[in-house]
């Protein structure tokens, strides 16, 4: 085992960042010229950092799977964006940002790189402005703000329920600026299925153009993997159907860290699962928490339509539990809360796995304020139920058609029904303070890497991390590798390195579909997803942990002797990649299973059911597990574990209460 | 859970960009109401791999109504017979049992089918990639409260950047016409004081693009307007016809 160097620069945690901008190498323009690029991802990390960097004068090249880099899946994200700007004289700073997240995440991230991400987040919304992007606003034309969980202060800027969308849909117009002025050369449809390594560096990527099945080769001086999470691991999740880990799993297999993989975020305020056929879960979103009250009945079993159970009947119990933040409490506390209630047989709806989110008190209370405001002496409660679901519908209007929509029901009439779904992974592939992982010249952004949310990333920043990180990070750190590569000519792809990559991808292409078996891709999809959600999925145990990793290896053993993969690899065949991205899942599943036992402790979202206090919170170690565990690959079935030691210098670890 | 709704389908297969193609009928069984449409042919898919047949190819991704991947013309309707959804919020308590449904991708010659259902679209993206922004590189932006924005133009702004870029418009309009699509864009960032400086020249640009791509005229016919899943206004063509006049006036100095 070794120790891993984060690279933190030297200084007060205030002058870290700073310091190091204003002494990290740089590259001439005309170097810059010379100088290749390449991105893998288009979402909200990949398309702002190669916009950026094509704007310096890098030669960027950008790959995307879907037909646009518009559709990444980052246009999903509906909530919002956190930035310490303070415009709302609430309070807000840099430093409780960083103390927000830190804590939110369960004392697990590396201080640097989350006070960095603060102090950068006020530049991202100040850029999105400039872009266009339209932000929602108040009648005096500046900017509006919400709450999120896990925090006191209203710092999240919003576009109603679409954030991620008009967030996405400016770093997209900057990346089309740069396409159409010939800096950027996009590449759609095709999907990036090996790294290639050349003397110890990453120089490039073999690359499947989707369309027509031809395997490309890409030459790159650095390679930045902006690929996103893999919360499909999970087979049901928040996640667009094609999200993957394939980019990130081929570079871990390749000698980039995997770290902490069974840090996952399973979000509380989702649509309930309704039956065998579903092939994803709907978030909707936490911004909603800001106006629902979530409860169940007093009485276990209690069948009665929620409108008729009276108010005293109801349990309304993340205010009974957490009463300084109440509905407010971050993802982690309230998904296991939710979990507990209806474990304990409180659960509502069909299938006794759900609970209310219920709008009616807070529906009322904007009722009341537009009645009054016009005027309107004694308005009875028809009227002001009718002027607060207006103002309600604007706020959060498309998320209620949206339930309506997928469940048939009437949300303005009747509460939401939810329950916690995978949203997120807070691991991902190591990086050190410059975004590289441990293969020099192979960088992660976003939600790819194992980033700056802990064990559990608190409501509306991953947004934030995905932009700081393409924005206004690696425009930097990029200098400080790139710098010494000016010399380096571009390196022809027939070398023998890119003829290899490419020889392996081919055979196993080759090998799925020879198989010929029996069972579909999703058959295996569905399983793995089973055997996760049971055990690495809100409650670990020790024994389901052991149980679990040898079922996944029978399970990949059996996807090698009976998937069955029709079509060709020379045609667009989206099944043909599905296999890709399925077996690789089934390789990250058995890793993050065995990291989930290793890590003797709960925390944040890891919650293994030996560690908890007597109120059943998790239990953090933090004389043992204070660091972030990253997985080297060995060989197959085979992961050796390295530690990154996490000082914390600045802050004072503590138990986290949201009492 | 299986559900109790047979239903007959036509699909359209095509191979390839350049085979021909025909619309080939099959059959659904116990297909669940509260099914997505998507999910129904996720079933119908399962049931042709296993039997080692090639599965029906459709675009998708998000599948909550945001990407704009999504793409199926369902019984002559761009994203089926609901208003204001787009195919993947379509859901089977939509269709009645023994319902025959037919699927064609969209038409239209900017928009080349890729196999079966899914086509290709980057037209779209080379339209914005023309003008469908604001110059402004990293860094240089101002405090984002510096700059007031009335509440009725940035909801009217925002009400255009909406659009999600699925091009059911195009699918709509018998002329093929990109209108709405190049509209909504212009319209997001003229109603915006970031987007006055390239105001005129963003519209010349991106609407000589347009053309150029091959899509049609506007006929003023409201096809688009009446199939688009987030409800993008006509009147951003008229506000885009507006700044066209003016560019073209601009430009003749
Ligand atoms: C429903 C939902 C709502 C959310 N809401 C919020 C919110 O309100 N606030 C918030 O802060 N966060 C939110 N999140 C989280 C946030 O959206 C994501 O973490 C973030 O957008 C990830 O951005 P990214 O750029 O890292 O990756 P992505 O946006 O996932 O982009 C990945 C890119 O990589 C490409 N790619 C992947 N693999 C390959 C490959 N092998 N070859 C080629 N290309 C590849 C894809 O084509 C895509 O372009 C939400 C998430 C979900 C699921
Ligand atoms: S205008 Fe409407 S129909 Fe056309 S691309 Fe945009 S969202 Fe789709
Ligand atoms: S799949 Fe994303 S809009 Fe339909």
């Amino acid at each position: 085992m070794s120790i891993l160097d984060a690279k933190i620069p030297e200084g007060t945690l205030e002058q870290k960042w700073t310091k190091f901008r204003s002494s990290v190498p740089l590259v001439n323009p005309a170097n810059k010229r010379n100088l290749e690029v390449i991105v893998v991802g288009s979402g909200l990390a990949g398309a702002s950092a190669a916009a950026s960097l094509a704007e310096l004068g890098y030669k960027v090249k950008v790959f995307c799977f879907q037909d646009s880099p518009r559709r990444a899946h980052s246009i999903a994200a509906q909530g919002g964006i956190n930035a310490a700007k303070n415009y709302q004289n609430d309070g807000d700073s840099v430093y409780r940002l960083f103390y927000d997240t830190i804590k939110g995440g369960d004392y697990r991230s590396r201080e640097a790189n989350v006070y960095r991400l603060a102090e950068v987040s006020s530049g991202i919304i100040d850029q999105c402005v400039a872009q266009g992007v339209p932000f929602a606003r108040e009648y005096g034309g500046m900017l509006s703000n919400r709450s999120f969980g896990g925090t006191q202060v209203q710092r999240t800027f919003y576009a109603a329920g679409q954030t991620g969308q008009q967030l996405l849909l400016g770093a997209y117009s900057a990346l089309e600026r740069q396409i159409g002025m010939g800096a950027v050369k996009m590449y759609s449809r095709h999907e990036m299925l090996e790294t290639v390594t050349i003397d110890g560096k990453c120089r490039g990527i073999i690359a499947r153009d989707l369309t027509t099945g031809k395997l490309e080769r890409h030459f790159g001086h650095a390679v930045l993997l902006c690929t996103g999470g893999y919360g499909n691991v999970f087979y049901l999740s928040t996640n667009a159907m094609g999200s993957n880990v394939t980019a990130a799993w081929k570079a871990h297999k390749k000698g980039a860290h995997f770290a902490n993989p069974c840090f996952t975020q399973i979000h509380p305020t989702c649509i309930p699962v309704s039956g065998d056929h579903q092939s994803k879960l709907t978030l909707m979103s936490e911004s909603l928490r800001n106006d629902g009250r979530i409860w169940v009945p007093k009485k276990a079993g209690d069948t009665r339509k929620p409108i008729d159970i009276p108010e005293e009947e109801r349990d309304y119990y993340l205010e009974r539990r957490y009463p300084a933040f109440g509905n407010l409490v971050p993802r982690d506390v309230a998904s296991r809360a939710a979990k507990e209630r209806c474990d304990a047989g409180f659960g509502v709806g069909n299938s006794k796995m759900a609970v209310y989110l219920d709008f009616a008190f807070n529906m009322d209370r904007y009722g009341h304020i537009e009645a009054s405001k016009k005027g309107l002496d004694n308005p009875d409660a028809h009227t002001i139920r009718e002027l607060g679901k207006g103002v309600v519908k604007e706020k959060y209007g498309n998320l209620f058609d949206m339930y309506q929509q997928i469940t048939g029901e009437n949300p303005y009439e009747t509460p939401m029904r939810i329950y916690p779904a995978v949203h997120y992974t807070m691991g991902g592939l190591w990086v050190d303070y410059n975004l590289m992982t441990t293969v020099p010249g192979l960088y992660a952004l976003g939600e790819a890497n194992f980033s700056d949310h802990g064990a559990n990333r608190l409501g509306a920043s991953a947004l934030m991390q995905g932009l700081a990180d393409g924005y206004f990070v690696i425009p930097y750190t990029i200098g400080s590798y790139l710098s010494k590569e000016i010399s380096t000519k571009s390196i022809d792809t027939n070398h023998e390195a890119f003829s290899e990559a490419e020889k392996a991808v081919q055979e196993k292409l080759n090998k799925f579909l020879a198989i010929k078996g029996t069972k579909s891709v999703d058959y295996f999809h569905k399983k793995l997803g089973k055997i996760m959600w049971d055990e690495c999925g809100m409650a670990r145990t020790e024994a389901g942990l052991k149980k679990s990793i040898d079922d996944v290896r029978a399970l990949q053993k059996e996807f090698w002797s009976d998937v069955i993969v029709p079509g060709s690899a020379d045609e667009f065949n989206p099944e043909l990649e599905k296999a890709g991205r399925v077996i690789d899942f089934l390789e990250l599943g058995e890793l993050m299973c065995i990291d989930a036992l290793d890590r003797n402790e709960s925390c944040g979202g890891h919650f293994r059911e030996e560690f908890q206090t007597e109120e059943g919170e998790a239990l953090r170690d933090d004389e043992k597990y204070a660091y972030v565990a990253a997985w080297e690959f060995k060989a197959q079935n085979q992961f050796e574990l390295h530690k990154e030691e996490l000082k914390y210098e600045n802050i004072k670890i503590a138990q986290r209460s949201y009492k | 859970m299986s559900g109790n709704m047979n239903l007959t389908l036509k699909v359209w297969r095509q191979k390839n960009k350049n085979a021909e193609g025909k619309l080939v009928n099959y059959q659904v069984k116990d297909i669940s109401p509260d099914m997505s449409f998507l999910e129904m042919i996720d079933v119908l898919n399962e049931q042709l791999i296993v039997k080692g047949d090639e599965p029906i190819a459709f675009d998708h991704d998000c599948r909550e109504g945001i990407c704009g991947m999504c793409s199926l013309y369902i019984n002559g309707r761009p994203h089926g017979p609901k208003d204001r959804i787009t195919t993947c919020q379509l859901h089977m308590r939509s269709f009645e049992d023994g319902q025959t449904i037919t699927i064609e991708p969209w038409r239209a010659a900017s928009f080349p089918i890729v196999k079966d259902l899914a086509v290709d679209r980057s037209a779209f993206d080379r339209i914005i990639a023309s003008g469908g922004y604001v110059s402004v590189n990293t860094g240089n932006a101002q405090d984002a409260n510096s700059l007031p924005i009335g509440k009725e133009d940035a909801d009217l702004s925002f009400a255009a950047a909406a659009c999600i870029g699925c091009g059911a418009c195009v699918a709509a309009c018998k002329n093929a016409s990109a209108m709405l699509f190049v509209s909504a864009k212009v319209s997001q960032l003229a109603l915006l004081p970031q987007g006055q400086p390239e105001r005129y020249l963003r519209v010349h640009n991106m609407v000589a693009k347009m053309d150029e791509e091959g899509f049609g005229n506007c006929t003023n016919t409201g096809a688009c307007e009446a199939e688009c899943p987030k409800g993008i206004s006509l009147s951003n063509i008229a506000r885009m016809n507006r700044d066209f006049f003016v560019a073209g006036i601009a430009s003749d100095n």
